[in-house]
C-alpha cells in the first residue's frame, strides 16, 4: 500500500503549530512510517505539488492568500485546518475590529516609506482581513488550539488514516480541569472560559495558575447563558466578559452580528 | 502557482547562454525558502557573469499586532504577543512582561529573576537544537532534510531529538507549556516548579552533556563546509557586567557604546528602502546583525569554561564577521545555556524555592520598554498603558527585522564570489546564508514596499 502524501502549508500564523508537530520528537519518526511528508517548510527543504492530505496553519488574509488556499484545496483530497488561526482566525482576527486601512495606518504610518502600504495597489497589503480557512474553502477536519496539542495531533492523524471518527472532545475544558484536581479559577478570583471552551488540551492553562482563554473555540452547543450567569455571579463586568470573548473567539462575535 | 508558488522557478526567462568569456546567465528564484520560519524569497538574476539583481524578499502577510492590542488589559498582553512567534514565544512573553513591569514600576524578586533566566535558557536550547540539528546539519551532511538523516545518521539524529525533547521538558517545567508559555505573568509566576523537579532537571542536563559533545563533534567534523565569507558589520546585543546577557542588560555594540534599553529607538532607526518588503534598521553603519554571533562577539568573556573550549575548537573568536559562524555561535550557546542552567538551579536550591510566591502590585499608567535577547537576537517591546491598565500604544521590534538589511548586504557581497559555481550550488549557498541567520519571518511584524520580480 502506498503511503498517503502529507503537505503542510502556512498562512498568517506564528508557525507554533508546525513546531508542535516537530515537538512529537521521537514519535515523529513513527508518523513518517505511516505517511510521506512531502512538504513541511519549517523542517524540510523538499517540496511537492503532489499530495493527498494538506494541513493548513494560519488565517487567510489577502486576496493573494485566498487564491493560494483555493489552489491547495483543488489539489488535496483531504484538507485539515490546524490550530486556532486556521480554525477561528487566530488572535490577529481581533484586528478585524478596525478596517484594514486603519490597521495599516496604526502599524506603518509612523515610519518613513509607509505610503506604499496604503490602498490595494500593492497586493501584499491589499484588503487585509483575517479569516478562518473554512470561511474560504471546504475543510474536512479541524485540529483546534493555540497551539495545537502535540498528542492530539497524533491521535487525529491516526484516526484519519483509519477512517475513524476524529477524537476531538465535545465537552468543556472544565472536565479536564477537574480531572487535574485544580481549584476552580472562579474560586480564586480569576475569569475562565473553561465552562464553554472545547476540551482536548488537558487544561494546561488553569493547571498552571492561568485562565482558559478558549483558544480551542467553543463546544458544539455552548451554554453561554449559564456561563454569563456564572461570570455575573463572580462580579465580572460586561466589559471584561466582552474582552475575553474577543480574544480567540472574535469569529463568534462576528458571526453573531451576522458577519463583518 | 504564481507569486506564492512552491519552489517553481521563474518560468522560461532563460535567455540563450551567452558565450562571453567567464560569463554566464543565472536566474534563481527560490520562493518560500524552506527550513526557516516564515515566508521569504531569494531572487538572483545574473547575466554574462554580472549580477543584475540579488534580493532577499519577505512576503508574509501582516498581522497588525501593534494595532489590535490597543484596548486590551495588561494581564493579556504577554499571552497575545507571545503569538507573534511560536518558536520565540517564551522570549516574546518575557520582553512583553518586562515592558509592562517597566511601565507600572513593578519589582520582581530574585527567585523570579532566576526562574526567568531558566525559562529563556530552555527556549534558547530548544530553538538552537532545532536550528543546528534539524535545519543546518542536513546542509552540512549533504541531505535535503533531517528525514533522510534519520536512516543514514540514526544515532546522531536520535541524540538531537533527545536534546530537543529535553529542552521542551525544561520549557514545560519553567513555563507550563513549551509553545506559548502559561505561567509567566506580570511580576512573576503563576506556577513554580518544586525543588525536587529542579534538581531532577539539573541532573538531566548534566547527563546530556556527552550527547551535546557528540553532536558538536559531528558539526566540527563538517564545519569546513561552512563558507569562509566575511563582511564587516556592526553587532548589536544585550550586554551586562556580571553575566552573558540574554535575559537582561543594556544595549551594546561591537563598534563601541552602551545604552539603556529605553533608548532603543536611537539604535534601531527603522527605515524603508524601495527594494524590500520589510522595514530595515541601521545604527552607525549601513546595517547591523543581531543573534547568537552578536551576543558571542559582545559577551565572549562571560561564557563558561566548556563554552569557551568549544568556541576554541571551531576557531571562533570575537569579533567574528562571518555570518555562517552564527551556526557555530548557536552551538556554543547550547553549551553555555546548559552550563548556566546548572549554575542557576544550584543558586535557587541554595536559597530554597518558594513555590507559593505570587506577585503583588498596583496597576498604573505609564510607558515601559522591555528587551530580551531571544534565540534570533535582541527583541524590544514598548507599551503605553492608561490608568486602568489598558494598553493605548505598542511597538515591537523583532530580531529578524533587524537582520533583513544585513542579510541583503551579505547577499550583495557574497553572490559575486560564488557566481561561477553551478546554479544548484549557488542556490544552496544563498539558502545557507539566509538559514545561518535562523530568520523567523512570521514574527517580523512590518513589511513595506515591494519590488516585483518579473
Amino acid at each position: 500500500m502506498t503511503k498517503p502524501r502529507v503537505a503542510f502549508f502556512d498562512f498568517s500564523s506564528c508557525e507554533g503549530c508546525q513546531l508542535q508537530v516537530v515537538n512529537l520528537e521521537e514519535a515523529l519518526l513513527d508518523v513518517l512510517a505511516l505517511v510521506d511528508i512531502v512538504e513541511f517548510r519549517e523542517a524540510m527543504k523538499e517540496s511537492s505539488t503532489e499530495y493527498d492530505i494538506a494541513i493548513i496553519e494560519g488565517s487567510i488574509t489577502r486576496p493573494i492568500d485566498v487564491e493560494r488556499i483555493k489552489k491547495i484545496r483543488e489539489r488535496a483530497s483531504i484538507l485539515i485546518a490546524m490550530g486556532a488561526c486556521a480554525h477561528l482566525g487566530g488572535v490577529q482576527r481581533m484586528s478585524n475590529q478596525w478596517t484594514g486601512e486603519e490597521n495599516k495606518a496604526e502599524v506603518y504610518k509612523r515610519h518613513p516609506g509607509s505610503e506604499t502600504t496604503k490602498g490595494d495597489s500593492n497586493p501584499y497589503f491589499a484588503q487585509p482581513r483575517h479569516r478562518a480557512v473554512d470561511e474560504i474553502v471546504k475543510v474536512d477536519a479541524t485540529i483546534p488550539g493555540c497551539p495545537i496539542d502535540t498528542a492530539e495531533f497524533g491521535r487525529v492523524l491516526v484516526a484519519l488514516l483509519q477512517g475513524k471518527k476524529l477524537p476531538i472532545p465535545d465537552y468543556p475544558v472544565c472536565v479536564e480541569c477537574k480531572k487535574n484536581e485544580n481549584i476552580c479559577v472562579f474560586e480564586t478570583g480569576g475569569f475562565c472560559m473553561g465552562p464553554i471552551a472545547r476540551a482536548g488540551c488537558g487544561a494546561p492553562c488553569p493547571t498552571h495558575g492561568g485562565e482558559c482563554e478558549a483558544c480551542r473555540g467553543y463546544v458544539d452547543h455552548p451554554h453561554t447563558q449559564a456561563h454569563n450567569e456564572v461570570l455575573k455571579k463572580y462580579g465580572l463586568t460586561p466589559e471584561q466578559i466582552m474582552n475575553r470573548k474577543t480574544m480567540y473567539t472574535y469569529r463568534y462575535v462576528e458571526e453573531a452580528k451576522g458577519g463583518e | 502557482m504564481g507569486l506564492f508558488g512552491k519552489k517553481e522557478k521563474a518560468p522560461a526567462k532563460q535567455p540563450a547562454p551567452v558565450a562571453a568569456p567567464g560569463g554566464r546567465t543565472v536566474n534563481i528564484n527560490v520562493e518560500h525558502l524552506t527550513r526557516v520560519e516564515g515566508h521569504g524569497n531569494i531572487v538572483l538574476n545574473a547575466k554574462d557573469g554580472k549580477i543584475e539583481k540579488v534580493q532577499w524578499q519577505v512576503s508574509e502577510a501582516p498581522r497588525f499586532f501593534e494595532s489590535f492590542v490597543r484596548g486590551r488589559p495588561y494581564n493579556e498582553l504577554s499571552h497575545i504577543t507571545s503569538r507573534i512567534c511560536g518558536i520565540c514565544s517564551i522570549g516574546h512573553s518575557l520582553a512583553s512582561l518586562k515592558a509592562t513591569e517597566a511601565a507600572m514600576g513593578i519589582q520582581t524578586t530574585e527567585q523570579t529573576e532566576i526562574l526567568r533566566r531558566l525559562a529563556i535558557h530552555a527556549e534558547n536550547l530548544q530553538s538552537h537544537v532545532l536550528h543546528v540539528g534539524y535545519l543546518v546539519a542536513p546542509d552540512l551532511l549533504g541531505a535535503p532534510s533531517v528525514v533522510p538523516l534519520a536512516s543514514s545518521h540514526t544515532g546522531a539524529v536520535l541524540k538531537i531529538v533527545g536534546l530537543h525533547r529535553l529542552a521542551n521538558e525544561f520549557s514545560n517545567l519553567t513555563c507550563g507549556r513549551t509553545v506559548h508559555p502559561v505561567s509567566l505573568i506580570p511580576g512573576g509566576f503563576s506556577h513554580i516548579p518544586s525543588e525536587k523537579q529542579l534538581k531532577a532537571m539539573k541532573q538531566k542536563w548534566v547527563d546530556a552533556i556527552p550527547d551535546v559533545v557528540a553532536v558538536a563533534e559531528i558539526v566540527l567534523a563538517n564545519a569546513h563546509k561552512l563558507p569562509n565569507f566575511t563582511r564587516e558589520t556592526e553587532f548589536i546585543a544585550l550586554t551586562a557586567d556580571d553575566e552573558y546577557a540574554i535575559y537582561d542588560g543594556d544595549i551594546g555594540s561591537t563598534d563601541g557604546g552602551r545604552w539603556p534599553v529605553a533608548e532603543y529607538e536611537g539604535i534601531t532607526n527603522e527605515f524603508v528602502v524601495p527594494h524590500s518588503t520589510a522595514k530595515y534598521t541601521k545604527h552607525k553603519r549601513d546595517s547591523y546583525m543581531v543573534g547568537a554571533l552578536a551576543r558571542f562577539n559582545l559577551n565572549y568573556d562571560k561564557l563558561g569554561p566548556l563554552s569557551k573550549e568549544w568556541a576554541g575548537k571551531f576557531g571562533l573568536k570575537p569579533v567574528n564577521h562571518n555570518p555562517f559562524m552564527n551556526n557555530v555561535a548557536q552551538l556554543v550557546e547550547i553549551v553555555h545555556s546548559i552550563e548556566d542552567t546548572i549554575t542557576q538551579i544550584d543558586k535557587l536550591l541554595e536559597k530554597g524555592v518558594n513555590v507559593n510566591e505570587r506577585p503583588k502590585f498596583e496597576v498604573k499608567a505609564g510607558r515601559g520598554v522591555g528587551a530580551v535577547d531571544v534565540p534570533r537576537g535582541i527583541l524590544f517591546h514598548d507599551y503605553t498603558y492608561n490608568d486602568k491598565g489598558v494598553i493605548t500604544k505598542a511597538n515591537c521590534i523583532i530580531p529578524t527585522n533587524q537582520n533583513h538589511n544585513n542579510i541583503n548586504l551579505d547577499f550583495q557581497a557574497f553572490a559575486p564570489t560564488i557566481i561561477d559555481k553551478p546554479e544548484k550550488e549557488i542556490e544552496l549557498l544563498l539558502e545557507m546564508l539566509v538559514r545561518a541567520y535562523d530568520p523567523c519571518i512570521s514574527c517580523s511584524t512590518h513589511y513595506l514596499d515591494i519590488k516585483w520580480k518579473r
